[in-house]
């Protein structure tokens, strides 16, 4: 891999790594079983060239910021590797969210330039909010012949000839701006330098390195800070190569493993849990006799892989469980959300190591990872190397909030000097998440629980209350808030994570049709990963500040200490 | 080949829905949000899509389903490809 501590930004470390492996695949995009694109580092230089050179001729100047919202394809890649080149700020923005969201969050980032596939093009010009749109040049890719784009530019058409001028940009400049959440109200946008994503990267590839000729299969969206690590940086800066595939069927994830013969893949619990249940279902299928077999051999692989993995004596006692997932996997990347130790193991006694994971969009990715030496399902592994770990003010078991130091952490959040300085603490990121330290004395760290009002997906999804709070404006009560169950009444397990809507009656009025017609319609209005799940009636005035905000803090204590988690009446 | 009719388009993905998450064919109504009546995660809904394009014999990018969670509007978007 390229020696990183030589480079002062992901621009000039990418084009040394497009001539350093010129014949090397980089990158093959695939739909469904249709191969679409294959190209080397030398082929992606050349469709990059173009793009680089249109933009300067559009004025795009060091540090301007360019927004992608794309689905996992090739011409991400390019474009994010072209705003490097000129020296830009990338945002990616989560192509999940709608149009009117992506408006808000264009604008807050204060986009010039947008890079974005066309379906999600013409629901964002359908949008009531279009005409706010800021950004100044809009690309739009694959938009078909005759198409009104609004005053776009086609991104295949987007391209001028010449050699372009590469833009030096030093460590400490901004990279990417990030959301980690806020369409609601107050967006979080993580500003993460060249520096936080250099150190990472090295970090993350002195554990689980990659070469020429490894494939790493991206299917987490490329906007989600694992996957551009693993997905797109850590694989370009050691000549490997990213599959790309344009669905996210079950049964083409499945064939995409075999025909590209993948080593890597990053996964949400999500996905993990539904390839168990896919495996199970054929175990079940199975003759008693072939069953009977393969429990024992897998029986006989968890005892051969106690201590470390060996997945040369896997693959030999379970070629048909191995040849499924292609024969080269090397291991399965997890992180983002809680994954159940017991789907962990399962894939684990199989031969397939899942390196379970835990990051945050402003700790740039990953700040602890399991290094499989050995294996512990139950813990999410331990700090990486350059990132310091504590856990703060602990309790009687050693629990309390998790707190990282480390050079990948991101500056700030931008234009909110008051968040920022609530996050990070005298260098700390204080993570809102409790753990502990296991008592191996090893440093691998168990998540219990969260201190802060948010949940997480089994799909990796940050939930912040505050940010679906307006879908329930007019809903007829006197007043209502929005909180995680857990954070209501803390306990210390994860998983299960829901949103609770609390509501104050107004006096003397009865809880009718109308109230459950108008919160079900109105929470239907949500994407379905951001629903609330339960409603509580509470009785007595929301405490509130001088400015009429809510005391949510306070809030949330009355109700944890007036009210039972079994009170929520589930929607 | 003559289009057919949305309604009947609608009923059509309602009882394959039914058949194969194996839910009573009359708890399903066509406002339904399909994630909770069928008690099923985003994954498994694009293991629908496949199964709805195998039935009306067209392709359905992912992203038809962004955003959707009851069949009327399902419904919609696959009656405009038919």
């Amino acid at each position: 891999m390229l020696d990183l501590r030589q480079y002062a930004s992901l621009g000039a470390a990418l084009q040394d790594a497009l001539e350093r492996w010129p014949n090397e695949t980089c990158l093959i995009e695939a739909d469904r079983d249709r191969e679409k694109m294959r190209l080397t580092y030398s082929d992606f230089r050349e469709m990059a060239r173009p793009l680089c050179r249109a933009l300067e001729d559009a004025d795009f100047k060091p540090g301007d910021r360019a927004a992608i919202i794309m689905t996992n394809q090739s011409k991400w890649l390019i474009s994010a590797y072209s705003i490097f080149f000129c020296g830009g700020v990338l945002v990616p923005l989560d192509y999940k969210l709608t149009a009117a969201e992506h408006l808000q969050l264009l604008a807050h980032s204060k986009a010039r330039f947008l890079v974005v596939e066309y379906y999600l093009w013409r629901a964002m010009t359908q949008s009531p909010e279009f005409p706010k749109l800021t950004v100044e040049i809009a690309l739009v890719t694959e938009a078909p012949a005759g198409a009104d784009l609004r005053g776009a530019y086609r991104w295949e058409e987007f391209k001028r000839k010449g050699e372009p001028q590469f833009v030096a940009r030093q460590r400490e400049d901004t990279a990417c701006i990030v959301y980690s959440s806020g369409t609601g109200g107050r967006p979080k946008g993580c500003v993460l330098t060249h520096d936080s994503y250099l150190e990472q990267c090295t970090s993350l590839t002195a554990w689980y390195p990659f070469w020429p000729g490894v494939r790493y299969l991206s299917i987490l969206p490329t906007n989600h800070a694992i996957d551009f690590m693993v997905g797109f940086i850590g694989p370009f800066v050691c000549g490997a190569c990213v599959v790309h595939l344009r669905t996210l069927r079950p049964e083409f994830v499945r064939d995409a493993f075999v025909r590209y013969r993948i080593t890597y893949v990053s996964l949400v619990p999500m996905v993990l849990k539904n390839l168990e249940r896919a495996l199970r279902a054929k175990f079940d299928e199975m003759k008693p006799g072939e069953r009977w077999m393969l429990d024992r051999l897998i029986g006989l692989n968890r005892t051969l892989t106690r201590r470390r993995p060996r997945v040369n004596i896997s693959r030999r006692l379970l070629p048909q469980v191995h040849k499924a997932f292609g024969g080269e996997l090397l291991a399965l990347f997890v992180g983002g959300a809680y994954t159940d130790p017991g789907t962990l193991q399962f894939f684990y006694d199989l031969g397939i190591p899942v390196a379970c994971g835990y990051g945050l969009t402003e700790a740039c990715t990953v700040v602890t990872l399991n290094d499989l030496k050995p294996f512990r399902p139950d813990t999410v592994g331990k700090p990486l190397p350059g990132s310091e770990v504590r856990v703060l003010n602990p309790d009687g078991d050693g629990i309390g909030e998790v707190a990282v130091r480390s050079p990948a952490v991101m500056s700030h959040y931008l234009n909110d000097p008051e968040q920022t300085a609530q996050t990070i603490v005298e260098g700390w990121l204080l993570t809102g998440d409790l753990g502990r330290f296991d008592a191996d004395g090893q440093g691998h760290l168990q998540l219990v629980g969260r201190r802060k009002n948010m949940i997480v997906t089994a799909g990796g999804k940050n939930i912040y209350p505050e940010d679906i709070e307006a879908v329930f404006d007019g809903l007829p009560v006197k007043e209502f808030c929005v909180f995680a169950e857990n954070y209501l009444w803390p306990q210390k397990t994860l998983g299960d994570e829901v949103l609770v809507l609390v509501a104050r009656l107004e006096q003397n009025q009865q809880l009718d049709d109308r109230f459950f017609e108008e919160l079900v319609a109105r929470n239907r209005r949500l994407a379905d990963f951001k629903r609330v799940g339960g409603y509580l009636l509470w009785e007595k005035d929301f405490p509130r500040t001088a400015s009429l905000k809510i005391k949510r803090g306070e809030l949330a204590a009355e109700i944890g200490a007036g009210a039972e988690r079994k009170s929520v009446v589930e929607i | 080949m003559p289009v057919p009719a949305v309604d009947h388009t609608l009923d059509e993905i309602m009882n394959l829905a039914a058949a194969h998450f194996k839910v009573p064919r009359e708890k399903l109504t066509p406002d339904d949000d399909f994630f909770k009546t069928l008690g099923i995660d985003s994954l498994q809904a694009l293991d629908l899509l496949t199964r709805l394009e195998h039935h009306f014999r067209i392709e359905l990018p992912d992203y038809e389903l962004q955003g959707v969670s009851d069949f009327r509007t399902l419904a919609n978007r696959i009656q405009a490809r038919l």
